[in-house]
C-alpha cells in the first residue's frame, strides 16, 4: 500500500527529481550491505590457517553510496519524507552502514542472527522482504551490485519475493505520483520505463555523485535510530535464511597461482610491432 | 526432473554470442545432468531465428513470441520460464549474464524458490549433477558450489566458453505465452539504442581501456581507432571516469564493471589494485605505459614501456594493415 501523505511540499533543490504537480510523498528504503574491501590483500593466520577480518576491512558497499544519495535527493527535493535503511548482516556492521545515515538517512534497521549467517541471495531477499513489510515503504532502492560477490541480482530477486513492480539500472529516477520513471541502462542502450509504486529499484553509478559526509552528519549520525533485530525480532523465519535456507553450497574454495609478470620491453620505435608479434603468436589476431 | 534448458537471447537476427557459449559448453553437461537439451528464445519477431540453436546443440528449441519479450524487461520472461519450468521441470536453466540474463534468473529462481549460482565461469559435472565454478574477491579466489535441490540455475559470465557448432538440428515448438498483469506493470515507453557497432564491455571478446595517461577526453579516439581495428570494446579507468572523458557504463574495476576477455590492453593505466581486480581474469593482458615501475606490468602478460601516443596509432595502422 501507499503509505502517501499529501503535504504542500516546502523544500525545493536545484535538482529537481520530481513532479510537483501531485505531490506524494513517499516512504524510500536503502538496502545497504556491509562488504569486505575486496581489494584489500588477504592475510592467513598461520595459526588457524584462515583469513583475517581486521576491523579496517569492512566498509559500506561502494555502490549503495549512489543508491542512498538518490533517496536522500529525493527527501530534500520535497518527493520523500523519510528514508530508512535496511540492511542483513552482522551487528557490527552497524559501524559500517552508520555512513549511510550520516549521508542523511533516518534510521537504520539491521537484522543480525547467528542463524542469518550463510545466506544465499535468496535467504536475504526472504529477510529484506520481511522488513520491507513491516517498514510500510513505498519505494525501494538498492545498489546494483555488492563488490564482494558482484552478482548483482538482489532487486530482481527481492522484486520478486515482496510481490512488488520492479526494474533495474536505473540512471535517473524521478518520482511522479503514485509511480516513477527511470532511465535505463539496458544491454541494448537506454530506456526509458515506468512502472507504478510501491516498486523496487537498483541504480547504477551514472544516477548522481555520492556526497561525502559533513562532520555535522557524522556526529548526528550517532544519534539517529538504529536498530539491530534479531530474527525472531524481526519476525523472520529461521527456515527460510542462513544455512538452513540455502539452496547452494560451497565445494571448496581454490586460491589459484597470482598472475605473474611477463615480458616488458623498452619502445625503441617497435613497441607496435613487437605487441603486434605478441598477439599474433597468442593466436589472438 | 530432465535436461538443461539454455535461456539464448535474441540479438537482431541471430544471438548473443553468450547464449551460443552456454549451449555448446552444456553439451558436454549432458551425460551429467542427463538430457534432453533445449533452449528458450522469447522476443517480439523471433520465431524466424529460434532454428539456428539446433547448429549448437539444442536437440529442442522452445520459442516464445510476444510484444512484452521483447522490451528488455525480464518480468514477462519469468512468467513464461516458469510455465515452462512447470510443464517439463528441467534439471537446469542456465542464463548468460547480461542484464536480462541476471534479472530473468534472479526473479525466476527467487519465484521457483531455486539455488543460483551467479557469475560462474566454469560449469562440469559434479556435485549435484553440475558444479559451477565462479571468482571471488576479485579472481583472488575460485569458489566451487552446487546446489542442493533443483532446478540448478545458474548465470554464466560471457567469454567463459568457446562458442563452436556441433552440426545438430533442433525441433522448434511455440508456446503460447501467457504473461500476468503484475509482469506488466513495468512498461518501457521509449528506447534509445546505443550507437551501431558498440559492443558492452561485458560481452566484448578484446577490450582496449584508457586511462589517465590519456590526458584529456577526446585522446580517447586513440583508444577507440585501436578498438575499432580489433572489433573491441573500449574500457576506462576511475580516473578517466571521474574526470568526465569517458562514460560511467565503461569503467573497469572494484566499482565499475568486471571482465574476463581473451585480450585486455590497458593504455596509459597504472594497474592500481582496484583496476586490477575488475580485469585480472582476461585470458591475456597487455599493458602500455611510459613508467616503467607502473604496477601494471606485475601481471601483464606483455608490457611495453612507452608513449602510448607513439604506440597506440602505429598499432592499430599495422592490425588494420594486417587485416587488408
Ligand atoms: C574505493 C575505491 C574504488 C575504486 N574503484 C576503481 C575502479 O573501479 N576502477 C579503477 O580503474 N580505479 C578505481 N579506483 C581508483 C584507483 O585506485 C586508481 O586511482 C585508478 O585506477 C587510477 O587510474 P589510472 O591508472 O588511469 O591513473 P593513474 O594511476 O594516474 O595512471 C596513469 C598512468 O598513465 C601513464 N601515462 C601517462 N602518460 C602516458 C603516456 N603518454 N603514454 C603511456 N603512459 C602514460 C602513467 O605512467 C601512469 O601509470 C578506486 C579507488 C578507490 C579508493
Ligand atoms: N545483506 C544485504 N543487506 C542489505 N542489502 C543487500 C544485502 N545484500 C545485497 N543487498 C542489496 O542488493 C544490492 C545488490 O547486491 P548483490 O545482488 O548481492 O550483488 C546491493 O547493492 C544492496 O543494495
Amino acid at each position: 500500500m501507499l503509505a502517501a501523505v499529501r503535504r504542500v511540499p516546502c523544500i525545493t533543490r536545484a535538482r529537481a527529481h520530481v513532479n510537483f504537480q501531485e505531490p506524494v510523498f513517499v516512504k524510500i528504503a536503502v538496502c545497504v550491505k556491509e562488504v569486505p574491501d575486496t581489494t584489500a590483500e588477504k592475510r592467513i593466520d598461520p595459526g588457524t590457517g584462515r583469513l583475517v577480518r581486521d576491523e579496517g576491512d569492512r566498509m559500506l558497499n561502494e555502490f549503495d553510496k549512489y543508491a542512498v544519495e538518490e533517496a536522500v535527493r529525493l527527501k530534500e527535493a520535497g518527493a520523500a519524507d523519510e528514508v530508512i535503511l535496511i540492511s542483513l548482516g552482522p551487528d557490527k556492521a552497524v559501524e559500517s552502514l552508520r555512513q549511510g545515515l550520516a549521508m542523511g538517512a533516518d534510521s537504520l534497521v539491521l537484522v543480525s542472527d547467528p542463524a542469518a549467517a550463510g545466506s544465499d541471495y535468496l535467504g536475504t531477499a526472504n529477510a529484506l522482504a520481511k522488513v520491507l513489510e513491516d517498514s510500510g515503504a513505498d519505494l525501494v532502492l538498492l545498489g546494483s551490485e555488492a563488490t564482494d560477490a558482484r552478482s548483482g541480482v538482489m532487486a530482481a530477486a527481492l522484486g520478486e519475493v515482496s510481490g512488488r513492480a520492479w526494474v533495474t539500472a536505473a540512471n535517473s529516477l524521478a518520482v511522479n505520483g503514485g509511480s516513477i520513471t527511470v532511465e535505463r541502462q539496458s544491454d541494448d542502450g537506454v530506456d526509458t520505463v515506468e512502472l507504478p509504486l510501491p516498486a523496487v529499484v537498483s541504480v547504477t553509478k551514472a544516477i548522481n555523485e555520492p556526497r561525502y559526509p559533513s562532520l555535522k552528519g557524522i556526529m548526528g549520525a550517532k544519534k539517529k535510530p538504529q536498530e539491530v533485530k534479531s530474527l525472531a525480532d524481526a519476525g523472520i523465519d529461521a527456515s527460510t535464511v542462513g544455512e538452513a535456507g540455502a539452496k547452494t553450497t560451497v565445494l571448496g574454495v581454490e586460491t589459484p597461482p597470482a598472475r605473474q609478470a611477463g615480458q616488458v620491453v623498452k619502445d625503441d620505435g617497435n613497441g607496435a610491432q613487437q605487441i603486434l608479434d605478441f598477439l599474433v603468436e597468442k593466436k589472438i589476431v | 526432473m530432465a535436461g538443461i534448458l539454455v535461456v539464448a537471447e535474441p540479438q537482431g537476427s541471430g544471438f548473443r554470442r553468450v547464449g551460443l557459449e552456454i549451449l555448446s559448453k552444456a553439451r558436454e553437461l549432458k551425460d551429467s545432468v542427463g538430457g534432453p537439451l533445449a533452449a528458450y528464445v522469447g522476443g517480439s519477431g523471433v520465431a524466424d531465428q529460434a532454428a539456428q540453436l539446433g547448429a549448437y546443440g539444442a536437440e529442442k528449441v522452445f520459442v516464445a513470441d510476444h510484444e512484452a519479450l521483447g522490451t528488455g524487461l525480464a518480468a514477462p520472461h519469468v512468467d513464461v520460464l516458469a510455465q515452462l519450468q512447470a510443464e517439463n521441470d528441467f534439471s537446469a536453466i542456465l542464463f548468460g549474464g547480461t542484464v536480462q540474463g541476471r534479472d530473468t534468473a534472479a526473479a525466476l529462481a527467487a519465484r521457483l524458490g531455486a539455488g543460483l549460482n551467479s557469475d560462474s565461469t566454469d560449469l562440469a559435472p559434479g556435485g549435484s549433477g553440475i558444479q559451477a565454478t565462479r571468482p571471488a574477491f576479485g579472481g583472488q579466489n575460485l569458489v566451487q558450489s552446487t546446489w542442493t535441490g533443483g532446478p540448478q540455475i545458474a548465470l554464466v559470465r560471457p567469454n567463459s566458453f568457446q562458442a563452436s557448432e556441433s552440426g545438430g538440428s533442433a525441433e522448434v515448438v511455440a508456446v503460447t505465452p501467457a504473461i500476468s498483469g503484475d509482469a506488466l506493470r513495468a512498461t518501457v515507453t521509449a528506447r534509445k539504442p546505443a550507437e551501431e557497432g558498440k559492443i558492452s564491455l561485458e560481452e566484448a571478446s578484446i577490450i582496449v581501456s584508457g586511462g589517465r595517461g590519456l590526458g584529456a577526453p577526446e585522446n580517447f579516439s586513440v583508444v577507440e581507432a585501436l578498438a575499432a581495428s580489433l572489433g573491441a570494446a573500449v574500457g576506462a579507468s576511475r580516473a578517466a571516469v571521474d574526470a568526465g572523458w569517458y562514460p560511467h557504463p565503461n569503467q573497469v574495476g572494484q566499482t565499475g564493471k568486471t571482465v574476463s576477455p581473451n585480450l585486455y590492453i590497458a593504455c596509459g593505466i597504472s594497474g592500481a589494485v582496484q583496476h586490477k581486480v575488475g580485469m585480472q581474469t582476461s585470458d591475456v593482458i597487455v599493458a602500455i605505459n611510459k613508467d616503467e615501475e607502473a604496477p601494471i606490468f606485475q601481471f601483464a602478460d606483455f608490457g611495453v614501456v612507452g608513449d602510448l601516443f607513439e604506440i597506440v596509432p602505429q598499432l592499430t595502422e599495422l592490425i588494420n594493415q594486417r587485416k587488408g
